[in-house]
């Protein structure tokens, strides 16, 4: 470094990090969804309907996921029902 | 048996031809018999950074419908011996290229060539596919740039569930990043990705960093490939690459800012 870039402010204030910040969130996030088996979204639509035949609920109400570990594989089936009136 | 090696990036204009042109021919430059093959149908341009857009008769489609035979469609490299240039097909249909045409065509020329190098077309569809499907080894070609960085993460997704080494369960498709137009001095400022963010964010092993020069559009547009510029930072990067390539230990150049000396900036500002 030379004696005059002491004077330069040298924080970091450009937009890379920026940009880094944002590609890893991003990234991962289809990372995520790449792995994921691809009968999923099937499975989420007649699970749905199951369900419909006895509760009235919309789409995004079941969620379903497949968590990979080392050596077994987790489905998370997560179902919100309505709230009782 | 030739290595299969194909250069890809999701996103176009990043620098996939530039640098199938430079590291077919630094391969041929070491001794080793290699065809570079354009897989851009109806988008050819290889043969023009390549020099040989005037001597372009028959091409991979034809070869592939049995119209012509490999060796009435291979164009040998004038400059360097054991070079050859396999042409894209400029009116078909991108159907045209089959798995079954690419094995047979490439299974054909595994048997005389050491390398075959596959030039991508930009995008994930059916011509990159084609492109990627028979790879040992992959050149992930990436600029320091947002999309380009994404689209490569998902490039290699796709090498890594839709290959034939992945189809079959065999070793995976071994990955190279090739960053490209890496501007050091934005770098500096935190103006663009480092190759360090880069490196982390797609998490492959690096194969080497283009700086971004004007000898690579010099090159491109006089059809010389941009390695044969053997006293510039782009020729010497890309000869470094095809040394790694093959096993050797070369440490990265071109990655910090060139410190100007006292005299240079005075008298060069």
């Amino acid at each position: 470094m030379s004696f005059f870039d002491y004077f330069r402010t040298r924080k970091n204030t450009g937009s890379a990090s920026v940009a880094k910040e944002r590609l890893q969130i991003i990234v991962a996030h289809e990372r995520g969804k790449r792995e994921q088996p691809d009968y999923l979204p099937e499975l989420q639509q007649e699970l749905l309907a199951v369900i419909r035949k006895y509760v009235q609920i919309e789409d995004d109400m079941v969620q379903v996921e497949v968590d990979r570990n080392d050596d077994c594989s987790v489905l998370e089936l997560n179902v919100t029902l309505p709230e009782r009136r | 048996m030739a290595r299969i090696i194909v250069v890809t990036s999701g996103k176009g204009g990043v620098g996939k031809t530039t640098t199938s042109a430079s590291i077919s021919t630094g391969l041929a430059r070491r001794g080793h018999k290699t065809v570079v093959i354009d897989f851009d149908v109806g988008l050819r341009n290889l043969d023009l950074i390549m020099n040989c857009e005037r001597r372009v008769v028959y091409d991979f489609v034809n070869v592939i419908q049995g119209d012509a035979s490999l060796n009435q469609a291979l164009i040998r490299d004038k400059r360097v011996e054991s070079l050859y240039i396999l042409p894209a097909s400029q009116t078909r249909e991108k159907e045209a290229l089959t798995k079954e045409g690419v094995e047979k065509i490439l299974n054909e020329l595994s048997q005389t060539f050491d390398y075959i190098v596959c030039d991508s077309p930009a995008g994930i569809e059916h011509g990159a596919q084609m492109a990627l499907y028979y790879a040992d080894e992959a050149i992930v070609v990436t600029n320091p740039e947002v999309s380009s960085v994404r689209d490569s993460d998902r490039i290699l997704g796709i090498l890594q569930s839709k290959s034939r080494r992945a189809e079959l369960g065999h070793d995976p498709v071994k990955e190279h990043l090739l960053v490209t137009r890496y501007n050091p001095e934005r770098v500096e400022r935190g103006e663009m990705l480092s190759v360090a963010d880069v490196e982390e964010i797609l998490a492959i092993p690096l194969l080497g960093v283009i700086p971004e020069s004007q000898v690579v559009l010099n090159a491109s547009n006089q059809g010389t490939p941009v390695i044969l510029e053997d006293q510039t930072d782009a020729g010497q990067a890309y000869d470094d690459a095809v040394a790694r390539l093959l096993g050797e230990e070369r440490e990265h150049r071109f990655m910090t800012l060139q410190k100007k000396g006292f005299f240079a900036r005075m008298f060069k500002g």
